[in-house]
């Protein structure tokens, strides 16, 4: 393969150069009915799972049609996007926080041709390329972080987990049965670089051995004092250490401070933790974003570990689905699970759920703690 | 043939959900038949190379990424993410393999001919694999070599009109919901002040100068479709203060079932005729509202403005006419302190071009975090260690009781001298001659 040049200079990096120019400005994508009404819409209504209309003030009406999807996608796959946006939408598209795909036409009559047309086109692999559901109270699509496909302190995969739970939880992403939304999320360490800590349910990777020390490189490859402030517990402190008849500068770890957050090796990547045996996942549940009803919530962690079990992490698929069914069955309507949680107590979600539960899940993380126990003779046997 | 073989992955091909496999092998087939003749600018072969090295990490269960290297474009200090792996020998096409972030456009709308665009620069230069999109919010290529990220940038920049977003100790690249463009419940244009905002914070989004990660998130109403409240160190959630609205004349449509409550996405479950006093009044928080004579009353003084029942009957409520938003500041997720929610720092302010109010605010809290915060101090960090009270005063917000859930619960307040009549100094000699030693 031959280099071709853009017309960069790389001698002359400075020649031309465009900076600080931003994203493209968002009105120069907007169908035309989206520019004429912004800010003037009346009511919206979802007509069936993934279809909703938006009514305007001037009549106008904008008829959305959701669908899910990977949101690990190839060119390819964005480019038959772009052959359904221009077949059905005049090119327009576009992608909801949540991963999933929005097209979104003018009229009703659009509607039925670009609903079978997205339903119809499968991959090789038998599975649907833009399955359309995902509104109102279904399970819609999970957001989620890299995991395994690109990332360096993961726990767990994340494309993975989700392909196995989506298709267990497909049912309820094609359908408005459960009693509010419900939200999954995931992220494949406690970094959360995908935020999963206030969801419905949360699947989050999590490592459970303290770091292994490349004693010999140690030294070489980082910069000690930064990976010992990196530790939220103190747990990190200097060593000499023998190696190979030679004294090295290096570190010693307190494993039983050691929370295995990994902020070590993110700092130092001579301090690996990720381990087979060792890593696996959390469920916490019961968290949510919006203010409606209730305040937003954090999640609660409900299960402790799930080894990693590829390719299909079947017993995390099992527990969740099993809650998300005993939420369905007993939640009011307009309940968010969190909310279900908090009206019969955690002692009788636990039950409900057949959850075992252990020390791992009563708080001891620092003063947050105190305030979970329980301060009051009000309970249930 | 495949270059690796993949019997874990493959199990991932069946069942409904869009297999992402299926997706990666159908790229890797595209790109060995070449079909456009392109002079691919990185192997051919990356996308088997991907299959394979996560074939071998579902086996190990362990990944095989390395750590980041300093790559970038020049002059700017985020926006690129570099990734090494760590059995080059085995999978040498993703031996290198960077990130690059790509800002997004606002609510994520697109035309088709700017999307093609990307995949095409994207096709030459890169793996082809991108997320559509990254947690943030950017468009994520996802794989290419350290020679070819200067031609994509300049590609970007020069054909495309576009930039890259923030990574590293920057502004976030901002993010925001679909707002007033398709939204009735959006009290203030997300986009707009999204946009404006990105725009005026170009240096910071580019350049790190920051202790740690900022993110800005902008939410149209209280119901959060972005999550701002919960991952934003700066959440603009919008509001109004004065009445919802009401149209007696949709409320007895709900009431008598000629419309379906909730927007009508309680469908597949008989959940028997609508109830307004009991799936709206008796669940609104504050009870602010009841039925008098027929008619929907709302003591909307009293309202604390949850949007339950908006949500509920969006044909009969409307949001109040006198909008803008609330500021809650501080929100992350749990490395390292534990996990924070936005804490409410300006309870209401008008959100018009230019946003001169809302900048103040800005500048006075990255002032003050830029000075005190620690290395990896995130803001929210910065306002438990200081004080809520601190915060106060760099951003000159006058204390009200909206800032609290309740009042402190013990009296160690840290009083300052100047609020102490007569001072802190005080003479000795003079004490002891009305108190014995």
């Amino acid at each position: 393969m031959a280099f071709v040049s853009t017309g960069y200079d790389p001698k002359e990096p400075m020649k031309d150069r465009i900076t600080d120019i931003g994203p493209r400005k968002y009105d120069e994508f907007y169908p035309p009915v989206i520019a004429k009404n912004k800010g003037k819409w009346l009511y919206h209504e979802v007509l069936e799972p993934g279809v909703l209309v938006h009514v305007a003030e001037s009549g106008d009406e904008v008829y959305t049609v959701r669908c899910g999807g990977a949101r690990l996608m190839s060119v390819t796959h964005i480019r038959e996007i772009c052959e359904i946006a221009d077949k059905h939408c005049d090119g327009y598209l576009r992608f909801t926080t949540r991963n999933n795909i929005e097209f979104m036409v003018d009229s009703k009559d659009k509607v039925k041709p670009l609903v079978d047309d997205l339903e119809s086109r499968k991959f090789d692999g038998g599975s649907y390329k833009f399955p359309v559901g995902g509104t109102g109270t279904s399970i819609t699509n999970i957001v989620h972080t890299q995991g395994w496909i690109h990332c360096h302190t993961p726990a767990t995969d994340a494309s993975g987990p989700v392909k196995a739970t989506m298709d267990v939880l497909f049912d309820y992403f094609k359908s408005h049965k459960m009693p509010a939304k419900l939200r999954v999320s995931l992220a494949c360490c406690l970094n959360m670089c995908g935020a999963v800590h206030c969801s419905d349910i949360a699947i989050l990777g999590y490592h459970r051995k303290p770091p292994i020390l490349d004693h010999e490189y140690l030294d070489k490859m980082c910069e000690i004092p930064l990976a010992i402030a990196a530790c939220p517990t103190a747990a990190i402190k200097p060593a000499k250490v023998e190696f190979e008849g030679q004294k090295l500068n290096s570190v010693a770890v307190k494993n039983e401070r050691c929370m295995f957050c990994g902020n070590c090796y993110t700092m130092c990547p001579s301090m690996p933790l990720s381990d087979q045996e060792g890593d696996g996942i959390v469920l916490m549940v019961g968290g949510k974003v919006s203010n409606r009803i209730s305040a937003p919530k954090f999640s609660k962690v409900v299960v402790a570990f799930i080894p990693n079990e590829p390719p299909r992490w079947p017993k995390t698929t099992e527990a969740i689905k099993n809650m998300v069914e005993k939420y369905e069955a007993n939640a009011n309507k307009y309940e968010r699970l969190g909310e279900w949680a908090e009206r019969i107590g955690w002692e009788r979600f636990f039950d409900i759920c057949g959850l075992e539960f252990t020390h791992h899940l009563i708080d001891d993380f620092r003063d947050p703690a105190y305030y979970t126990w329980r301060q009051t003779t009000q309970f249930k046997f | 043939m495949a270059k690796h073989e993949t019997p874990m992955l493959d199990q991932l091909e069946s069942g409904p959900w869009p297999s992402f496999v299926s997706d990666l092998k159908q790229e890797a087939a595209n790109r060995a038949a070449n079909p456009n003749n392109l002079e691919y600018q990185i192997p051919v072969d990356v996308v088997e190379d991907i299959l394979g090295v996560l074939e071998l990490s579902f086996k190990h269960g362990r990944t095989h990424w390395k750590h980041g290297g300093i790559v970038g474009v020049f002059g700017y200090g985020g926006g690129v993410i570099g990734r090494y792996c760590d059995q080059p020998e085995m999978f040498p096409g993703v031996a290198h393999f960077h990130t690059m972030r790509v800002n997004q456009p606002g609510a994520k709308f697109y035309k088709t001919d700017f999307l093609r665009n990307l995949c095409d620069l994207w096709d030459l230069r890169g793996s082809g694999i991108t997320n559509m999109h990254g947690s943030t919010g950017d468009i994520i290529f996802l794989g290419t070599r350290t020679e070819q990220l200067e031609e994509i940038f300049y590609d970007l920049t020069h054909k495309y009109n576009q930039d890259l977003g923030g990574s590293g100790s920057n502004l976030r690249t901002p993010a925001d919901c679909i707002g007033q463009a398709r939204c009735e419940y959006a009290c203030y244009d997300t986009q707009g002040l999204c946009y404006h905002l990105t725009q005026e914070y170009q240096d910071e989004l580019h350049r790190p100068a920051f202790p740690y990660k900022f993110k800005f998130k902008f939410d149209g109403c209280p119901n959060c479709c972005v999550a701002s409240i919960a991952r934003a160190d700066m959440s603009f959630i919008g509001t109004w203060r004065d009445n919802i609205g009401i149209d007696q004349e949709a409320v007895q449509a709900y009431i008598g079932g000629e419309l379906n409550p909730n927007a009508n996405d309680h469908g597949d479950r008989d959940w028997g005729a609508f109830d307004i006093q009991k799936e709206v009044i008796d669940l609104c928080p504050t009870e602010c509202m009841w039925m008098e004579d027929g008619k929907l009353m709302i003591d909307d003084k009293e309202c604390n403005r949850c949007m339950h029942c908006i949500n509920v009957m969006p044909r009969a409520l409307r949001i109040g006419q006198d909008r803008g938003l609330s500021i809650l500041v501080g929100a992350k997720a749990p490395i390292l302190d534990g996990a924070q929610m936005g804490s409410l720092l300006v309870p209401f302010v008008k959100a018009e071009d230019p946003y001169d109010e809302i900048k103040e605010v800005i500048e006075n809290l990255w002032d003050w975090w830029m000075e005190e915060g620690k290395n990896r101090e995130r803001l929210g960090e910065l306002i438990k260690r200081q004080g809520f009270q601190k915060m106060l005063e760099v951003t000159g917000i006058k204390p009200m009781v909206q800032h609290v859930q309740e009042p402190r619960h013990n009296p160690y307040i840290f009083w300052k001298e100047d609020e102490v009549e007569g001072g802190f100094d005080r003479d000795i000699n003079e004490f002891r001659k009305h108190h014995q030693r």
